[in-house]
C-alpha cells in the first residue's frame, strides 16, 4: 500500500484546459475522495493517477517514485470504472483472474487467489455465469473483484455507485467502506455526490473548474469552508450566504450587518468592501426578541428537525431547528447566530477571509 | 387473446409476415433449385421441353464437369471394359476418360484467390479501423473520405490501366496479383464497415486491460478483437462474395495459372458442345464454400448487419 503525492499536476485537452496546477496528497490507507460537480476535473486527475491520461506537466509521486509518465501496466494501480467494463467475453472467474494471468502467474495460483477474491466478496457462486446477466450489485463485487485479486498498490474508483439504483447504493456503499477498512489499501474515489463523499472519505478534495478549492477532512470541510463554493457545495441545505458591505478589521470578533452586531471568530485579515456572511442553517437560531428579524416563509418538516426559510434584510436565508420550535409562516422573529461557527467571503473573489476557525484549513488551499 | 399489446404483433399479422417471408425465400430459391437439379439431369432432360421436374438423376454432368473425354473405336472400347462407375457413364457415348479436367485446379484458385485476399481485406481492414477508430490521426476525416472515394466508380472503368500496370509488374495471372486486386477493392468497404464496429466497444474495456496489465497491442487482440467478431464476421462475408463472384477483372486478368472458377466454368459450354449438366454442376459446386462459410458465420451476419444496433 502506498502515499500518493500529487504536485502541480496540470491537464490540457488541445486549448481545454481540464485540471489547472493542483497539489494534494493521499496518505497511505486513506479513503480519499474527489468530489465536484460535473467537468471539474475530478476524473481527469484520476484517470491521471492511474496512468489512463498522461499529464501536461506536473509530477505524480507513488510511495516516492515518479510515475506521471508510466503506461498503467507498469503502475500496479488498479481501476473501477463506472460502468464497470467486465470483459464481456468472459465469465466472472476469467474475469477475476485477468489481471493475474497477465503478470504471468502459475495457473494453480490464479485459481486459488480467485476462488480467495470470491470469498471475501461473496460471489463463489457466480464464478461460472457470463458476467451479462449479472445484477448491477453483482457487477459491482466482480469489478471490485478484478480491483482487489492483485494487491494493487492504490485503487481509483470513478463514480462506481453511480450505475447502481438509490437503494442499493447505500449498502453498496457500506460494504465498500467495510471492506477499505478490512484491507486497508489507499483508494482514490471519484463522485459528485457530497454526502457520498461525507458518509465515506477519510478526506477529501472538492474541485471546481479544474481547480483544487479545498482539501481536508470532511468535518473540516463541513465546519471551515475555504471558499463559497465549498461551503455551497457541502451541506445539505447548504451555508447561508448574507451579503453585506462593511469593513473587518484585523483582529475583530464581531461585525456590523444592517446596524446589528454579530460576533464572529476572531479575523487575522482585515478587509473592506462587499463581504459575505456565512451561515450554516443549524448555526442559526430564531427567537420572538432580537433586533435583527426576518420573515417565516416555509417550512419544511424533516422529523426531528425542521428547516425554515426566512426572509432577511439580507436575503433569503434556511435555518434548521428543532421540530418542537414552532414557526408560523408571515411570522416575524428574531434571529441569531453562533458566533464561534461563522465564516467570512470576501464576495469578489469567493475566498474566505482568514479567522480563528480556519486559520490552518486555509493554509493547504 | 384478450389483452392488446402495442409491441407484440397480433397473430394474423404474424402469419401474414410469416406467409411473406416463405414466398419470397421460394422465387428467390427456384433459380437456385434450378441449377441444382439441372446438374444432375441427363444433357436431353437439360433441355427439354416443357422443362422436367420429374427426371432420371444420373451424375453425368458431375463427370463431365471433372473429366476430358475423347470419342474412341469401338475395337478399343470392346477391348477395354470400363472399370469404374464414371467410365460406364462416358462409355455410353462412345467415349472414354483421357484425363482429369481443369476445373479442380480452377477451383483452387477460386479458394486461394478468394479466401486469400478476404482474410488480407480483413487484416489491413481491422487494423486500419482500430487506428481511425481510436487514435488521433490528422485529416481522418479526409482520408477516411478518400479511402470511400475508391469505390465511387465502378472497378471495372479502371480495368485497362490496371491490365497494362498487371503486365508491367509481372503480376497478370498471378495468384498474388488477383489477392491484391481483390483485396484493393474490398478494404475500403471493409475499413468502414469495421470502424463502425469498432466505435460501438467502448473504450473503457481497453483501458480496463491497460489497468489489468496488459500492452496496448495485447488490450487490442484480447479484448477488441472478441468484441469485434461479429463485425469481422460480417465484414468478411462481404469481401468473400465480392472476391469469390468476381467475373470481369478474373476474365481479363487471368488465362491459366491463377484463373478462377468463374471465367472457366463457361467455357465448358463450349467443349462438348452445350453441356448444360456440366455447367450447372460447375455451378452448384462454386456456390458452396460461400453457402458453408455464409452458415457457418451465419449467428454473426444476423447480428452484424444490423450494424451493432441491437448490441448488449
Amino acid at each position: 500500500m502506498a502515499q500518493i503525492e500529487i504536485k502541480n499536476i496540470r491537464k490540457d485537452f488541445g486549448a481545454f484546459n481540464a485540471v489547472k496546477e493542483s497539489s494534494f496528497t493521499i496518505e497511505d490507507g486513506e479513503f480519499f475522495m474527489l468530489l465536484g460537480p460535473s467537468g471539474c476535473g475530478k476524473t481527469t486527475t484520476l484517470r491521471m493517477i492511474a496512468g489512463l491520461e498522461l499529464p501536461t506537466s506536473g509530477e505524480i509521486y507513488l510511495d516516492g517514485e515518479e510515475i506521471s509518465q508510466l503506461p498503467p501496466s507498469q503502475r500496479d494501480i488498479a481501476f473501477v470504472f463506472q460502468m464497470f467494463a467486465l470483459y464481456p467475453h468472459l465469465n466472472v472467474r476469467k474475469n477475476l483472474s485477468y489481471p493475474l494471468v497477465s503478470q504471468g502467474m502459475p495457473r494453480a495460483q490464479v485459481r486459488a487467489k480467485v476462488e480467495e477474491v470470491a470469498n471475501i466478496l461473496g460471489i463463489t457462486d457466480i464464478l461460472n455465469r457470463g458476467v451479462g446477466g449479472l445484477s448491477g450489485g453483482d457487477r459491482q463485487r466482480v469489478a471490485l473483484g478484478r480491483a482487489i485479486v492483485r494487491d494493487p498498490k492504490a485503487f481509483m474508483m470513478d463514480e462506481p455507485l453511480g450505475a447502481l439504483d438509490a437503494e442499493f447504493r447505500e449498502h453498496m456503499s457500506e460494504e465498500l467502506r467495510a471492506l477499505h477498512d478490512r484491507m486497508k489499501a489507499t483508494t482514490v474515489y471519484v463522485t459528485h455526490d457530497q454526502l457520498e463523499a461525507m458518509q465515506m472519505g477519510d478526506k477529501i478534495v472538492v474541485m471546481n473548474n479544474a481547480v483544487v478549492e479545498q482539501f481536508g477532512t470532511p468535518q473540516e470541510i463541513y465546519d471551515k469552508p475555504a471558499t463559497m463554493f465549498v461551503a455551497d457545495f457541502i451541506g445539505s441545505p447548504s451555508m447561508n450566504f448574507l451579503p453585506f458591505a462593511g469593513k473587518v478589521a484585523e483582529g475583530a470578533q464581531a461585525i456590523e450587518m444592517h446596524g446589528t452586531s454579530f460576533g464572529v471568530p476572531r479575523q487575522q485579515q482585515g478587509s473592506d468592501g462587499r463581504l459575505v456572511f456565512g451561515v450554516r442553517p443549524e448555526h442559526v437560531m430564531l427567537s420572538d426578541s432580537g433586533a435583527y428579524r426576518g420573515e417565516v416563509l416555509a417550512s419544511e418538516y424533516l422529523g426531528t428537525t425542521q428547516i425554515i426559510t426566512l426572509d432577511t434584510p439580507n436575503g433569503e436565508l434556511k435555518a434548521r431547528i428543532d421540530s418542537g420550535q414552532v414557526a408560523t409562516v408571515g411570522e416575524k422573529v428574531g434571529l441569531g447566530f453562533d458566533a464561534r461557527r461563522i465564516t467570512l467571503f470576501d464576495e469578489s473573489n469567493g475566498q474566505a477571509l482568514r479567522s480563528d476557525l480556519n486559520q490552518g484549513v486555509l493554509a493547504h488551499g | 387473446m384478450s389483452s392488446f399489446s402495442v409491441t407484440e404483433p397480433s397473430n394474423r399479422s404474424k402469419w401474414f409476415a410469416g406467409t411473406l417471408v416463405i414466398l419470397y425465400a421460394l422465387i428467390t430459391m427456384v433459380p437456385l433449385a434450378w441449377i441444382m437439379l439441372t446438374g444432375f439431369k441427363s444433357p436431353a432432360d437439360a433441355i427439354s421441353y416443357p422443362p422436367k421436374v420429374v427426371f432420371e438423376p444420373t451424375l453425368e454432368g458431375y463427370v463431365n464437369l471433372f473429366t476430358t473425354r475423347t470419342r474412341q473405336t469401338p475395337e478399343f472400347l470392346a477391348a477395354n471394359p470400363p472399370e469404374t462407375w464414371y467410365e460406364e457413364i462416358v462409355r455410353e457415348y462412345d467415349m472414354v476418360i483421357a484425363g482429369p479436367s481443369k476445373f479442380g485446379e480452377r477451383f483452387l484458385n477460386s479458394v486461394i484467390i478468394g479466401f486469400g485476399s478476404t482474410f488480407l481485406s480483413i487484416f489491413l481492414g481491422t487494423l486500419a479501423a482500430y487506428a481511425f477508430s481510436r487514435f488521433k490521426i490528422p485529416l481522418a476525416d479526409d482520408l477516411l473520405f478518400f479511402i470511400l472515394s475508391t469505390r465511387m466508380m465502378p472497378p471495372i472503368a479502371v480495368a485497362i490501366p490496371i491490365f497494362l500496370m498487371y503486365r508491367q509488374l509481372g503480376l497478370s495471372d498471378t495468384h498474388l496479383g488477383m489477392i491484391l486486386l481483390y483485396t484493393g477493392v474490398n478494404i475500403s468497404l471493409a475499413v468502414w464497415l469495421l470502424k463502425g464496429f469498432i466505435d460501438e466497444i467502448p473504450l473503457e474495456y481497453e483501458e480496463a486491460a491497460l489497468i489489468d496489465g496488459y500492452t496496448r497491442f495485447q488490450a487490442f487482440y484480447k479484448v477488441v478483437l472478441p468484441q469485434a467478431a461479429t463485425g469481422i464476421a460480417s465484414t468478411a462475408i462481404f469481401c468473400l462474395i465480392f472476391a469469390w463472384n468476381e467475373y470481369a477483372f478474373a476474365v481479363l486478368l487471368t488465362s491459366g495459372t491463377a484463373q478462377t472458377a468463374p471465367p472457366f466454368i463457361p467455357t465448358i459450354i463450349g467443349v462438348g458442345g452445350l453441356d448444360w449438366p456440366a455447367v450447372a454442376a460447375g455451378a452448384t459446386i462454386f456456390l458452396l464454400p460461400v453457402m458453408i462459410f455464409t452458415i457457418l458465420l451465419r449467428k454473426h451476419l444476423l447480428r452484424g448487419i444490423t450494424f451493432g444496433a441491437v448490441r448488449k
